[in-house]
Parts: C-alpha cells; structure tokens; sequence
C-alpha cells in the first residue's frame, strides 16, 4: 500500500515536473526535431562526405579523394550540359510562369459564375501526382500518334503523314520540358496571386478609376506594388521546384535525345541511383545546393519583412 | 465605342482568356480520359480523328490495368504508406506545433520558420545518401522505406501550417480550463485539440496526397513491382518492354490522379493562405 502511494506521489512529481513549461516546451518539439536532424541533416552530412570520395554501391564508404569528383563532374560535357540546362530550364519556366500567371490571375480575381470549377480545372497540374500526368504529356507528344501533329495535319502546316517528333529533336524537347515545368508551376502561382490579389482594398481600385485610370495604368500603379511581396513568394517556390525537379525530364525524356535534356537531378539519379556511383551521383546533387541556399534566405527575409510589418 | 461594348469586349475577353488555360491545364487529364475508353484499332489509326470514337467505346483497358497489370496493388500500396505516413506526421507534428505555438512565445514563430525551410530541402539533393540510410535499415524494397522518410517532408511543412493554425486560436479557452483545475496537457487534449480539428484534418489530407505524389524516393527506393506505389508504378511497371500499352496506361493515370488531384484541392486554400494572409508570410 505504502509503495503504490510512494509510486503514486513520484507520478504525479514526475507530471508536475514535466507540465513545467521549460521541460514540456522541449520534450514535445524533441521528436520533430531528433527526427529532422537523423533524416534530412545526417544524410545531407553524408552526401558532403560521399562527395569527397570513391564511392559505389559496391563500397559505400569509398577512400577519400579530395575534390577529385568535382574536378570531374566539371570536365564531363554531359554534366557542364545539365548544369546549364538546370539554369536555362528553370530561368525560361519561370519568367513564363510569372507573365501568364499575373494574366490569368487579373482575369479570375473577381467572382463569376462557376468560379470554383474553374480553379479546380485550373490547379489540376499543381494537384494531380506529376509523374502520372506527365504520362498524359508523353501521349500527347508520341512520335507517331501525337494529337498535336495530328492538327497541325489538319491545319496544313505538317505535310500529310508527316510527324514533329517532339521528344526525338533536341530543339523540341526542350521545348516540351519548358512547356510542362510552366504547365505544373501555372496554377500555384496563380493562386498565390490570387490571395495577393483579395488583399488589395477595394478603395484603391475605385479611387484609380475615379481619377481616370484604365485597366493598365491600375495594375501597373496600384495592384502591382500591391502584389509584388506575394509574387516574391510564388517565384521562391516556383524556381526550387523547377530547378530540383526530376521527375518531368525523367518521364518525358529520360534526358534524351543524346542527353540534350538532361538536368542536375535526372543525371544524379542515372549516375548515383542507376550507375551505383554513390560519390559522383552525390556530387552532382550537391551542385542544387548554392542556388537553394541564396533562395532559402529569401524565404527567410521575405518571412522576417512579414514579421516587422506586423 | 460606347462604354457598355467596352465592357461587353472585356467581359468576352476575359471569358475566352480564362477558356484557353482552362484548356492547357485540363487537356492532359481530358486525353488520359478520351484515351482509356478507346478500342485499339481506333488509338492506332492515324487516318482516325483522335477526338472522336471512330469505334464504339470500350472498358477493355480499364479491365486489362486491373486484371493483368499490378494497378489495383499498386492502389492499395500507396494507401497504406499514406496512412502510415500520416500517423507517423502526426505523432510528430501535433506536439510539436503545440510546443512552438503556445510554449515557446517569440522564438517558438522563428522555430517553426526554420522548421519549414526544411521543407524546401529537395528529395533530389538528398535521395543518394537516403538510399543508403534505407539499406542500411534493411527497409530497401519494402514500403517502410517510404513511410520512414516520407515524414522528411511532410513533417517540417505540417509542423509549419499546424503551428500557424493554433496560434490563431484563441488562448482564453485553455487558460479558463487551467483555471478551473485542467493541467497544461489536459487543457491541450481537452480544450485545444477540438478546436484543431481543421487544422489536424488538413495536415492528415496533405500528408496523405503528398505521399501519394512522390517519386524520387519511391522510384529510389523500391525496385520491386510489387511494392511500387502508383506513381512509380504506372510510369515504370506498365510498360511491355518498349512497348508502351497507352489504353490501360492512360486508364490507370486517369484514375489514380483525379482522386488525389480532388483530395488536394480541398487543402490547397489553407497551404497559400498560410503564407499570404496568416502565417509567416503574411
């Protein structure tokens, strides 16, 4: 009786203790954090580490070589290729991601009739998996079924019986890969305008029209320095998402023809994934890294404006 | 012009705008569908118009994904790594966004600012190392693999969002249950977590279709088709060699992401609203 009102005491000690809020206030953001840490901190550690040395799937720990694998990956013509189409990729998508997107936002921002059918149509590049609706994509520009040689067909612009083969000329699959980054970017940038969007004060719009302003001159003096911290945002995201993506090349083109499409990613998982070469795989993933770091601290100021005008 | 066809131009304008992106975003979805319901003779005729049933329609592909390819495992697979996946997010994120929103006043907002940056930390920079955490684990081939990591990334944006969310909450309510004799955590279970059902239920909705999105990891981790889920399973499985089938393959496309595309949808709203209006970039 003793000891179970003894065990009972040291219970409600323990609970008393641990409702403190220096103790609780830890003990409950710890497993999050110990998680993060063991997940995504450990293998970025270990992804430096690989980077610096030999190894493969056969020795994943390798010996170490020194800066031998960047030396390498900067003389490959393939990799400089995916380095720069990284950039050129990611660049292209997102000025076109940012002109249709203010477009298509200036003509969804007051309601209509349908409006909810319409945004779910609209975002369903955003929030359907993209390796399957990329499959979709890959249909469309078949080599010899596509639907859009069978228009330009109907149109007289492709001789009859003739094919674009988009995904077979460096050109065009350029082209296609662009194309489906803007496709999938689109809609997320376009709602982000939006809520930019419902934010701005009816009053100003009203003013601008009473002082004689047409549809330019308001979006240019009044909304547009009203949107511009929202947009800041959506093209942090967009640019992340584009410039780390693999999967859109990976389905599309698998970095093809001649590996003309191939990006820092899809060539990491050929090399570290599919060719076992953990250490050069490791490397050229790690060549994503600068470009994140300068966009997180963007994040980061862009978050901190948000916090001082609060 | 009179001022009121000025307006009737713009008013057609913008009709016909918005009718041209709703036909860029929706035409890949609308052709998996035309595709899936159509005889093979009819697919591969190029004489054929592609946008009508030059042959009466057929559900043989839909049959054929689920009787001869591994379409319907596949299905089940992502739905339990999803479920995993969102109860391992959830014993991790609710204390946690409790522990930043309530208990740790200031820094608890820049917590949780640095907790979502690590969302932004792409699979692609980190999925070679990770291949080898999983192996290491033995978890290689297994869906384990994906509901252990997955949480890499549902994690630091739900903690992020759920945080966001019980901030918003008035404090009142828990502080009159300590009041009356309710401690810190009794307050929390009894007082909080009813008021957080929006926010809980958003975070299970996100973890569960953004699991249901991946493809880097999963196509990493998992090379054995049976333990693929549908988005590595359809691209990389349903292909006879070089053969491409794109009746079934447009079929199982079709149906395995209009669902998941309907699910974010519902949460789509609260993720941009949280860092346009009310959470941290407000």
């Amino acid at each position: 009786m003793a000891v179970a009102q003894g065990i009972g005491a040291a219970l409600s000690r323990g609970r008393t203790w641990l409702e403190r809020d220096r103790v609780l206030a830890p003990t409950l953001l710890l497993p999050a954090v110990t998680y993060i840490v063991l997940l995504v901190g450990f293998p970025f550690l270990f992804a430096l580490y690989l980077s610096w040395t030999d190894a493969t799937t056969g020795n994943p720990f390798g010996r170490f070589i020194g800066l031998a694998n960047f030396a390498l990956v900067f003389q490959d013509p393939v990799a400089s290729r995916a380095l720069r189409n990284t950039f050129v990729f990611t660049l292209t998508a997102q000025v076109l991601v940012m002109v249709l997107s203010n477009v298509l936002a200036l003509a969804l921002r007051r309601p209509f009739r349908g409006r909810g059918a319409v945004m779910f149509l609209l975002l369903l590049p955003w929030v359907a998996p993209v390796s399957l609706s990329t499959i979709g994509w890959l249909w469309i520009l078949h080599a010899r079924f596509s639907v859009l040689d069978w228009a330009l067909r109907g149109l007289g612009l492709l001789p009859p019986g003739a094919n674009m083969f988009w995904l077979g000329r460096p050109d065009l699959a350029f082209g296609a890969v662009v194309a489906v980054h803007v496709w999938r970017m689109l809609p997320f940038a376009t709602v982000v305008l939006l809520a930019g969007h419902s934010a701005i004060p009816q009053d100003f719009l009203d003013q601008a029209e009473v002082d004689g302003a047409n549809l330019w001159q308001k979006y240019r003096h009044v909304m547009l320095p009203l949107l511009a911290p929202v947009a800041v945002v959506a093209l942090l995201f967009g640019t992340i998402f584009t410039f780390t993506d693999m999967t859109v090349v990976y389905v599309l083109t698998r970095g093809g023809p001649f590996d003309t499409t191939q990006v820092l990613a899809s060539l990491a998982f050929f090399k570290g994934i599919v060719g076992g070469n953990l250490s050069v795989g490791a490397t050229i993933s790690l060549l994503l890294f600068p470009v994140l770091l300068v966009a997180a601290v963007f994040v980061l100021r862009a978050a901190r404006r948000a916090e001082v005008a609060w | 012009m009179s001022s009121r066809a000025r307006r009737w131009l713009l008013a057609a304008g913008r009709v016909a705008l918005v009718g041209v992106f709703v036909v860029f975003a929706a035409f890949p979805f609308v052709w998996m569908g035309i595709t899936a319901f159509k005889q093979n003779s009819d697919l591969y005729n190029p004489q054929n118009n592609p946008f009508w049933f030059n042959e009466p329609p057929t559900l043989e592909h839909l049959q054929y994904a689920f009787t001869k390819t591994r379409f319907a495992r596949w299905v089940v697979n992502t739905a339990l790594v999803g479920v995993g996946v969102v109860i391992v997010t959830l014993l991790l994120t609710v204390p946690a966004a409790y522990s930043l929103a309530r208990l740790l006043g200031r820094w608890g907002e820049r917590a949780s600012i640095a907790i979502f940056l690590v969302y932004l930390v792409p699979p692609t920079l980190l999925f070679i190392p990770m291949s080898l955490v999983v192996t290491t684990l033995g978890l290689q081939n297994t869906l384990w693999s994906l509901i252990v990591v997955y949480p890499t990334i549902t994690v630091p944006l739900c903690t992020w969002l759920l945080s966001g969310f019980l901030r918003g909450l008035p404090r009142e309510l828990e502080e009159a249950a300590m009041v009356d004799g309710c401690t810190r955590l009794g307050a929390l279970g009894r007082v909080l977590l009813p008021l957080a059902v929006p926010g809980i239920v958003t975070v299970i909705i996100f973890s569960f279709t953004l699991s249901a999105q991946e493809f880097v990891y999963a196509l990493s981790f998992v090379t054995a088709t049976a333990q693929k889920t549908v988005s590595v399973g359809v691209p990389a499985d349903m292909v006879r060699g070089d053969i491409f089938d794109w009746g079934p393959l447009m079929a199982s496309a079709f149906l395995a992401s209009v669902p998941v595309a309907a699910l974010y949808y519902l949460v789509i709203e609260r993720f941009v609203g949280s860092f346009t209006l009310s959470g941290a970039f407000r």
